[in-house]
């Protein structure tokens, strides 16, 4: 058997975190040790990630890298694997564990060591949930995420964390009880719980929409949609720099995720039903929290509302089941993954600099802080989606989809793109461009080279996979043709049967 | 004459009687100055006896005239048992040396309760059923008041003993009314009996009131209202003793009793269990979410618990059955952990605490013990991939095979309420400002917690050993 390398990374993270905790002698010693066994360990898990893409075979539309063995019950296995729409969020979870960390280096100074430690728990998890193909080890790396992240925002978040964390916390574990149910529910039906047997199932449509509606729940307050996505905004605003870009970079794509991986693939018939559902709840998220962004007087907050306008444009992509709509869509995900994680650093280096994260106490930044403003400025247009950013590729692929499948969705998704100029360009204008006039900023500081090591990979993929997209749009192609087929197979009846013509 | 009964199936019963009176006779003899060596030496003969039942487990035989059932059911619970108390005995060593109420009355007390546990699992009589209930009842009554110069310690025992003869009247007079219509007390006779005759009001009747006695023992709601006083008045070691071997005992014998002797009239208990169920669940959930003491709050906590596991129960199958085993043996370590580092809620100036703003800022203080207490937490909330998840899902996982699909929903919601008051110890302890820290754990309660903890944490791993036994000692149940 091959060197199960899934497993390795999601698990490798744990080995760190365990060093970390063993970690000896007085708070400074600890403190420093736990950063650099924190950074050391999330960079060679990204090493160890590269391995993965260099390994991987862009033809196949299957999964690969697949791993099993029992566990909970027949049925109930350690099933890991991955395919071309996994496989890239592994990737941007890896990148953006590093840089977390650096992001950390020094506006984190009490409880380093469990700092550190939340931070690489919070990334076995993740990793574990884009490797998952049983449903209940999904559900358990769903849900283990939110210990982490619910110690990170309540620990090291600004002054009105509690409320905030409880918020997010008692938020997703509502919504996801009910799947908990489902994926029972399922189990005795079909006596397993494997994504990939189940996607071959053929559930009872009436059930399908029960079960929809529960899995729903758990991912659409994950995304969040409108109009569960109040935990965001209080979780974005009250946690710590490091905590939104995940929260806002990888938390959110696991909510689109679910859908690509569980309701589109095992509930057909119902997907079909809820469309409209979803388109509707789509752009009155793109619109409504367009709107609200434009009006907000805390830059972290008005972040966050843009993140679920973009997660608004994720869910119309996925939704239109044609193959531009939905490699838009994961297009649109990877982009604002690095985007949002981006925006949030930045706000994140003025933030340790001047304590607020208040637009009107900024302004003419671009005066003492050049290299900030040009990075915050590739931001900002990639946010917007200005062609030759990746932010433009996936924002037109899946109006190209949803153009085909309803042209009043995508006439209303596209006002999204004058709205996210508005409100980007106008927070930009306010905090860097104009005088610098404010006594306070009168000695700020350009970034320094921990910060520029942070920003600048950001930059640097955000401008190659604007202008050069088709790596990730290659891995995309067989995984989301696959997908299509089968949907198209299992509501004409014909279930399975284009795998196993695959198959052969 | 009567041939003499076999006593081999009982052998550890018979040595846990012994060793009681025999610990007795030592700790009379010797004095207070024993208690540290008494309750070492009960330590050794509650291991023992589970190392008894242990290598006899697959030994399946009824004697004392049909009184007396071992089984692997049976010997599941009885190590739980026996296992779990030897444990709280060494966490309570400490509390009851610093207290003054170094006494070898105590670990008498303990060992002879948990025989009266052994008996209860075992019975398969509605007479050794009240014989064994007694026997412990009694010894926990005692318990209670064990503290006698407080005020708190001694009406706690009071009202429990008051109450507990209320319930355990029901429970005779329930099994009084099903003698009256079945004409035996055997509960394989009691089964053959109503097998085939028509469903009288008067087996109703007693079904339900032997079934309000046990849910008062088990503390359902809405038999639970002694369970906060009580707890909170008795010393904590007692309290932390109660919350554990009694459960799984009383458990053990509703499940004998509800799936034995009625098995066969199942359609009119499941639905008394699933509402004992539901309401526990959710006061559970709801009512300790204002509570300020923290073992007030573990009492509440433990009714929502009963209701988790009551659920299994409803379900009425083996994979039910197996639900509360694994249940109780999950909710068993993560509960020893949380009583361990309740226990060592002590300032520096050795003052005991039990608010649980007491335990602000504890993270900084005691990052260790902070951590133990969190991972107690998160996993008595359910979270994955925490063992109380596991413990949830199991039964979750019987309730949906046995179509209880409203029960579960009611569970899962209740799952989300509770895990706000579970979060809110931990919100107190990482993100409140530091209050003075408490003494370190000392060393053997150390030890226990640690152990508590990574059994919490990494059953995730390896969840088939447990729930393999448990699925056998199960299908012991349903022949």
């Amino acid at each position: 058997m091959d060197w199960p390398i899934l497993s390795t990374l999601t698990f490798l993270p744990l080995v760190g975190a365990v060093f970390i905790l063993i970690a000896r002698g007085d708070a400074e010693v600890v403190a420093r040790n736990a950063r650099n066994i924190a950074l050391w360990t999330s960079g060679i898990v990204f090493l160890a990630s590269l391995a993965l893409w260099i390994n991987f075979d862009v033809e196949q539309g299957g999964f690969q890298f697949e791993e099993t063995a029992p566990w909970i019950a027949e049925g109930i296995g350690y099933h890991m694997g991955i395919d071309g729409m996994s496989m890239p969020f592994i990737l941007l979870t890896t990148l953006l564990t590093p840089i977390c960390v650096l992001a950390s280096w020094t506006s984190i100074h009490s409880q380093v060591r469990e700092y550190m430690i939340a931070f690489l728990v919070l990334e076995t998890m993740m990793i574990g949930v884009f490797s998952a193909l049983d449903f209940v080890l999904f559900y358990l790396f769903f849900e283990g995420g939110l210990i982490p992240m619910f110690l990170i925002i309540g620990i090291w978040g600004s002054d009105n964390r509690v409320y905030a964390t409880f918020k997010f916390f008692l938020y997703t574990l509502l919504g996801s009880v009910l799947m908990l149910l489902g994926i029972l529910w399922l189990y005795f039906q079909f006596g397993t719980t494997d994504l990939t047997e189940l996607a071959r199932a053929g559930i009872d449509p009436y059930w399908q929409q029960l079960l929809w509606l529960g899995f729903f729940a758990a991912f659409a307050v994950k995304i969040p949609m409108w109009p569960v996505h109040t935990w965001l905004p209080d979780a974005h605003v009250q946690a710590p720099t490091a905590g939104s870009v995940i929260l806002a970079a990888v938390m959110l794509k696991i909510g689109a995720y679910g859908f690509l991986r569980i309701s589109i693939p095992i509930l057909p018939d119902a997907t079909v039903t809820f469309t409209p559902l979803v388109y509707t709840m789509s752009v009155i998220a793109i619109v409504y929290t367009s709107l609200v962004a434009l009006m907000q007087e805390d830059m972290k907050k008005l972040i966050a509302y843009s993140s679920i306008a973009h997660m608004g444009f994720v869910t119309i992509g996925l939704f239109t089941f044609t193959p531009s709509g939905i490699e838009g869509a994961l297009m649109v995900m990877l982009s604002h993954g690095l985007v949002s994680a981006a925006l949030f650093l930045c706000v994140g280096v003025v933030y340790d600099r001047m304590h607020t994260r208040l637009i009107a106490e900024y302004g003419g930044l671009v005066n003492r802080m050049p290299l900030y403003a040009a990075a915050f400025l590739v931001f900002t247009l990639a946010n917007v989606g200005l062609p030759g950013t990746s932010g433009f590729v996936g924002e037109f692929l899946v109006l190209v989809g949803a153009f085909q499948d309803t042209t009043l969705v995508a006439t209303l998704a596209a006002t999204s793109v004058i709205l996210s100029a508005a409100y980007a360009l106008w927070l930009f204008r306010r905090v860097v461009f104009g005088a610098l006039t404010k006594a306070e900023l009168k000695d700020i500081l350009d970034l320094n080279r921990r910060e520029v090591a942070m920003l600048l990979p950001l930059v640097a993929l955000i401008i190659l996979f604007g202008v050069w997209p088709m790596p990730l749009l290659d891995l995309f192609h067989a995984p989301v043709e696959n997908l299509i087929e089968q949907h198209e197979l299992a509501l004409n009846g014909l279930r399975g049967v284009g795998a196993t013509l695959a198959a052969q | 004459m009567m041939a003499f009964p076999d006593i081999a199936p009982a052998a550890a019963e018979l040595w846990m009687a012994i060793g009681a009176m025999a610990l007795l006779v030592y700790g009379v003899l010797r004095g207070d100055g024993s208690t540290r060596a008494v309750v070492w030496m009960a330590v050794a003969t509650l291991l023992f006896a589970a190392w008894l039942v242990w290598s006899h487990a697959e030994f399946a035989a009824v004697t004392f005239s049909g009184l007396y059932i071992a089984d692997r059911f049976g010997a599941f619970a009885k190590i739980l048992v026996l296992v779990g108390s030897a444990l709280t005995l060494i966490l309570a060593l400490d509390y009851l040396e610093r207290e003054k109420l170094e006494r070898p009355e105590f670990p008498v007390l303990v060992v002879t309760a948990c025989l009266g546990m052994m008996v209860m699992i075992s019975a398969s009589d509605l007479l050794s059923l009240y014989v064994g209930l007694e026997l412990q009842s009694l010894s926990l009554y005692v318990l209670a008041a064990f503290q006698r110069d407080s005020v708190k310690s001694t009406e706690s025992g009071l009202k429990y003993f008051v109450l507990g003869a209320l319930a355990s009247g029901i429970l005779l007079y329930g099994a009084s009314l099903v003698y009256g219509v079945t004409g035996v007390t055997g509960f394989s006779a009691i089964a053959t009996a109503l097998g085939g005759q028509e469903r009288s009001v008067g087996i109703l009747f007693g079904l339900a009131f032997v079934a309000a006695g046990l849910a008062f023992k088990v503390a359902a709601v809405p038999f639970h209202m002694w369970t906060p006083d009580v707890y909170e008045g008795a010393p904590t070691p007692v309290t932390a003793f109660f919350s554990l071997a009694p459960k799984v005992a009383a458990l053990a014998l509703f499940i004998r009793v509800m799936t034995g002797p009625f098995g066969g009239i199942g359609d009119d208990w499941v639905g008394i269990i699933s509402l004992l169920s539901a309401l526990s669940m959710l006061l559970g959930s709801f009512a300790a979410i204002g509570q300020r003491n923290i073992k007030r709050l573990m009492a509440y906590s433990s009714i929502g618990h009963v209701g988790y596991a009551l659920m299994g129960l409803a379900a009425n199958s083996t994979g039910g059955v197996r639900g509360i085993l694994v249940y109780l043996a999950i909710y068993f370590g993560m509960n020893l952990g949380a009583w361990g580092v309740i226990l060592s809620m002590r300032r520096a100036d050795g003052k005991l605490v039990e608010d649980i703003n007491d335990l602000a800022g504890l993270a900084r203080e005691r990052p260790l013990m902070a951590a133990a207490m969190a991972v107690f937490m998160f996993s008595l909330a359910g979270i994955p991939p925490l063992a109380g998840f596991f413990a949830k899902f199991y039964v979750f996982f019987a309730a949906i095979d046995a179509g209880l699909y409203l029960l579960a929903m009611i569970g899962v919601l209740a799952t989300v309420v509770g895990s706000y008051y579970y979060l809110r110890i931990i919100k107190i302890m990482y993100f409140d400002e530091p209050a003075p820290g408490f003494v370190p754990l000392n060393g053997t309660t150390g030890v226990v917690v640690a152990a508590a903890a990574v059994f919490t944490l990494l059953f995730f791993l390896f969840p088939a050993p447990l729930v393999g036994e448990a699925g056998l000692a199960a299908v012991a149940l349903f022949p």
